[in-house]
């Protein structure tokens, strides 16, 4: 059997406290062990951004991180995306503005949208597109995505 | 006084997608988010020979491992062969014939164990030798691939009309030239997968699985697994991505029933990424090679295309591609003589499936680079060359197809004026001779493709049956599967239309056999066209039913009654009688007005081709002009888009969001087809079976991108639409090729036009293509 350890972590603002294995990843934890299944598999090293959830406030591919360095940290999921305990507006302006087809691709792109907007509130559209470079969609062109992003962001708002 | 209700209408509107709050919230649950209880891990053992004779299986350790419940060969199961002409078994007992042919599969209780079973099982191979180039296939001393097809041929098309010696002798220039298309692959970002949930007692087996087809793949089911289609249900679970790649069965698909009915337990079974790359089918590569002919005064006079397929190890619907590559050459402009030809030929390479566009971009990349090339050589400009030889309303092609409303030449010219074409395209050819290294191009290409279903299959059609219940609210269940496409909101918009509700009064159920009517499948850019005209047909049923019921509570005669708003109006003042939720309550219990349901089947005033290929095989056809701009950086060879101008013929706007979300996805699938995506496959193995080196385009990639849509209003088309899912991603590659040529001079045959192809070209050191 391989080693495990003993992780507590804060999960979408509830306290958790898990043994896992070792090699686990995060994205292995929060799907197999923990049922939140937002977060998806898409290519399961790196490539596709399918899995991007925030840890302390940064955005990370949750294939590639093991559970293990969850240990003390806060970690934000789909599922945990509330602003204020409602909705996200991120996620409302995804689901308005056309930035949602299959949708497969969506929760790692709201995830990434949240980690650009919370870093550059103001971030034009080529910020963001660099922003998202690392999400594949393979539905939408992105054309959307990056105007709902930047519908949401302060430039947007500002003028 | 009683309310005046407005009329209002949801079509043309930006509609955001039904389903897209669950998808935003993480909720959606996908196949790979399910798990039934008892429910263990399915995985297949592939091969890693490309032609071999299997000597023997050793599955003796594997299922010795604890917590493995069930290891198959192909000595275990029924194994019929599936495919499009049933050449492939799902699990290969004798030989393999690529790399990823399935050889055996377990179930266990978890991933970790069901792949370390895998790695216990033995396989004694006796090496075949292999055929990877289509182009020797045909050779007398080829290996055979499929010992029913000695002649290694797994299909042929002939098509012609008129007569193009005739045509030919009529030409004051012809020209001839040959083109080659690489593989490519679907790249849904939910990879396959199938739960598998057999029920040994009473026989009855349910399926969750990604298909497109359900009703066709339930038929398919029943046969390759001997069994009653009557115990049989397929439940699709949201869908993270279709494009054509789930039209077929694929032996995974059986394997896992296999597994489930041997182990008496439900069989997850979901692919990696690089199972997907390996696994799941690609797009046809193929040769082709295209003689055309012209007048001086601009007429063209005859097309003829040969061309060869690779088919690969087994047949899927990729071989099939011709049905609709033929079009593009016989109909898309008026060409009086046309004779076609292909070969699909077995080797030991991946095999294609159907990808959007089927065979349509392959097509299209040769006819619109003989387009710019025959008007040069006539010294026409390629707008007015178009222009003069482009389809029109009225017209019927010589395959047969008529063209009842046709905005081709509208997209022509509304791509042509958005984009300043004929000026950019001079000032590029004039500084094709300075000495920037960055060349600027402009160049355009249009498409023809089904945009009022296909009829394929003894019927197109789609039923739907719609129930509405005493709140007022309304269960559309409908045949037609949404696969992100967004297709449960239009419907929905279209049942909301005759019924004057909002959008929030409908419920879809589309994904259940056991529930939902009958469809063919989502394909061939077909439900909107079929299944809207389907809903349309239900809704006008309950229309009636509730008008007629209205008419005998209110005392007005039910044709001055209408609905709108969730109520019942007089027609003419909007003025509101009684409320569509009171009123269907109080038709509760009555003898005669049960709670209203309707159902309604469409089937589309199309025909299906003669053996000759022949016949109006689509009840309307879309259109469609893209302009691109690129920027070729000589220094490098890379290649930039910049901007895509589009114009298609839609019919008319039913969901101004969906509408263009489909189109700007198209546009930049085929960016990607153009430029940067190429599954390399060296000596049949898959060389970049991932995102890192399979180069999908990225955000930061993308063209600017202007849309126009060109509303004709099909007399056919629900609310006048037409289908439009394929055609977005047609015209990329041919368009960016004839940019290319704009821009340097230097005309590429082969995609993608990756740097290293666009520099040797431009240094003239090409690898010649050869046939």
């Amino acid at each position: 059997m391989s080693l495990t350890h003993e992780i507590k972590f804060t999960l979408n603002g509830s306290p958790v406290s898990l043994t896992i294995p070792l090699t686990m990843s995060v994205l292995t934890m929060l799907r197999d062990l923990l049922n939140l299944t937002g977060t998806k598999y898409g290519c399961g090293e790196g490539e596709c951004g399918a899995c991007t959830i925030l840890i302390d406030g940064v955005s990370v591919n949750a294939c590639l991180k093991f559970a293990v360095d969850c240990d003390g940290r806060t970690l934000t999921t789909v599922e945990g995306l509330v602003a204020d305990s409602r909705n996200d507006p991120l996620r409302t302006a995804f689901a308005e503005k056309g930035g949602v087809q299959c949708g497969f691709c969506t929760p790692g792109m709201v995830m990434q949208a949240r980690h650009i907007l919370d870093n550059y509130p103001r971030a034009n559209e080529s910020q963001i597109k660099r922003g998202i470079e690392g999400n594949l969609c393979r539905c939408t062109g992105y054309k959307k995505i990056i105007e709902t992003i930047a519908s949401v962001g302060e430039l947007d708002n500002k003028g | 006084m009683a309310a005046i209700i407005e009329k209002e209408s949801l079509i043309g509107k930006a509609i955001p997608k039904m389903d897209a709050p669950g998808k935003v919230s993480g909720h959606t649950r996908y196949i790979h988010d399910l798990n039934l209880p008892g429910q263990l891990i399915g995985r297949i053992l592939r091969t890693d020979r490309v032609h071999a004779r299997i000597i023997s299986i050793d599955t003796k350790e594997a299922e010795a491992l604890p917590g493995v419940h069930a290891v198959i060969t192909a000595k275990d199961v029924p194994n019929k062969p599936l495919g499009v002409t049933k050449d492939n078994p799902p699990l290969k007992g004798d030989k393999v014939r690529c790399e990823r042919d399935e050889i055996a599969a377990v179930a266990a209780e978890t991933e970790a164990l069901a792949e370390q079973a895998l790695s216990l099982i033995k396989v004694e191979y006796e090496e075949l030798p292999a055929l990877f180039d289509p182009r020797q296939a045909l050779l007398e001393n080829a290996p055979v691939i499929q010992e029913s097809k000695p002649d290694n041929i797994s299909m042929e098309f002939d098509y012609s009309h008129g007569d193009v010696e005739q045509g030919e002798a009529e030409s004051d220039v012809v020209i001839e030239d040959l083109f080659k298309l690489h593989y490519v692959t679907h790249c849904c970002m939910g990879a396959s997968g199938v739960i598998a949930d057999f029920d040994s007692t009473s026989g009855n087996l349910t399926l969750y699985s990604n298909t497109q087809v359900p009703f066709l793949h339930k038929r398919e089911f029943a046969s390759v697994l001997n069994m009653d289609p009557n115990r049989i249900r397929i439940i699709q679970p949201p869908i993270g991505g279709g494009f054509g790649s789930k039209l077929d069965i694929y032996p995974f698909e059986p394997i896992a029933v296999f597994l489930a009915q041997k182990a008496r337990r439900p069989v997850k079974l979901t692919f990696s990424r690089e199972e997907e790359f390996l696994a799941s089918p690609t797009r046809q590569p193929a040769y082709l090679r295209l003689r055309s002919g012209v007048t001086k005064e601009g007429v063209l006079t005859f097309r003829t295309l040969d061309s060869l397929l690779d088919n690969g190890a087994y047949t899927s619907w990729g071989a099939t591609i011709p049905f609709v590559m033929m079009q593009t050459f016989s109909s898309l402009y008026r060409v009086p003589h046309c004779l076609y030809h292909t070969t699909t030929v077995y080797t030991n390479n991946p095999y294609a499936g159907s990808f959007r566009g089927y065979g349509n971009l392959q097509a299209t990349f040769c006819v619109e680079a003989h387009m710019d090339k025959l008007a040069e050589a006539v010294g026409i400009d390629p707008l007015r060359f178009r222009l003069k030889n482009a389809q029109q309303a009225g017209e019927t092609s010589g395959q047969g197809m008529h063209f009842k409303s046709c905005g081709f030449k509208e997209c022509l010219t509304t791509a042509a004026a958005r984009s300043d074409y004929a000026i950019k395209r001079e000032q590029n050819l004039k500084a094709q001779g300075d000495d920037n290294a960055v060349k600027k191009g402009i160049g355009m290409a249009s498409m023809l493709h089904v945009g009022g279903g296909a009829k394929i299959y003894p019927s197109d059609g789609c039923g739907t049956i719609l129930k509405m219940d005493d709140f007022g609210h309304v269960t559309l269940m409908t045949g037609a599967s949404e696969i992100g496409q967004g297709s449960e909101t239009v419907l929905s918009q279209l049942v909301c239309e005759e019924l004057g509700l909002p959008l929030s009064a409908v419920t879809v159920v589309n994904n259940d056999t056991d529930i939902t009517p009958w469809d063919v499948g989502v394909h061939a850019s077909r439900t909107t066209f079929i299944a809207g005209n389907s809903a349309i047909g239900a809704a006008r049923l309950a229309r009636e039913k509730i008008l007629n019921a209205a008419a005998g509570t209110t005392a007005m005669p039910a044709d001055q009654l209408s609905l709108r708003g969730g109520c019942i109006v007089i027609d003419e003042s909007g003025e509101a009688v009684i409320t569509l939720d009171k009123l269907l309550r109080s038709l509760h219990f009555q003898e005669r007005a049960e709670l209203v349901t309707t159902s309604f089947y469409y089937e589309p005033p199309s025909v299906h081709q003669d053996k000759a290929f022949k016949g109006d095989v689509s009840a309307s056809y879309a259109w469609a002009t893209q302009v691109v701009e690129i920027e070729v950086d000589t220094l490098t060879g890379v290649v930039t888009l910049n901007r895509c101008t589009a114009a298609h013929d839609v019919g008319r706007v039913l969901n101004k969001l969906g509408i263009e979300g489909q189109v700007e996805g198209g546009i930049v699938m085929g960016q990607g087809y153009a430029l940067t995506e190429d599954l390399l496959i060296d000596e049949g193995h898959c060389q970049n079976p991932n995102f890192r080196d399979y180069k999908l385009i990225t955000a930061p990639e993308i063209p600017e991108i202007d849309l126009s849509f060109i509303e004709t209003m099909d007399g056919e088309g629900p609310q006048g639409a037409k289908g439009i899912g394929e055609a977005p991603a047609i015209c990329m590659a041919a368009a960016i090729a004839n940019a290319l040529y704009n821009a340097t001079g230097v005309r590429i045959y082969e995609a993608p036009f990756s740097p290293e192809k666009v520099y040797r070209a431009l240094k003239g050191c090409s690898q010649p293509l050869e046939w």
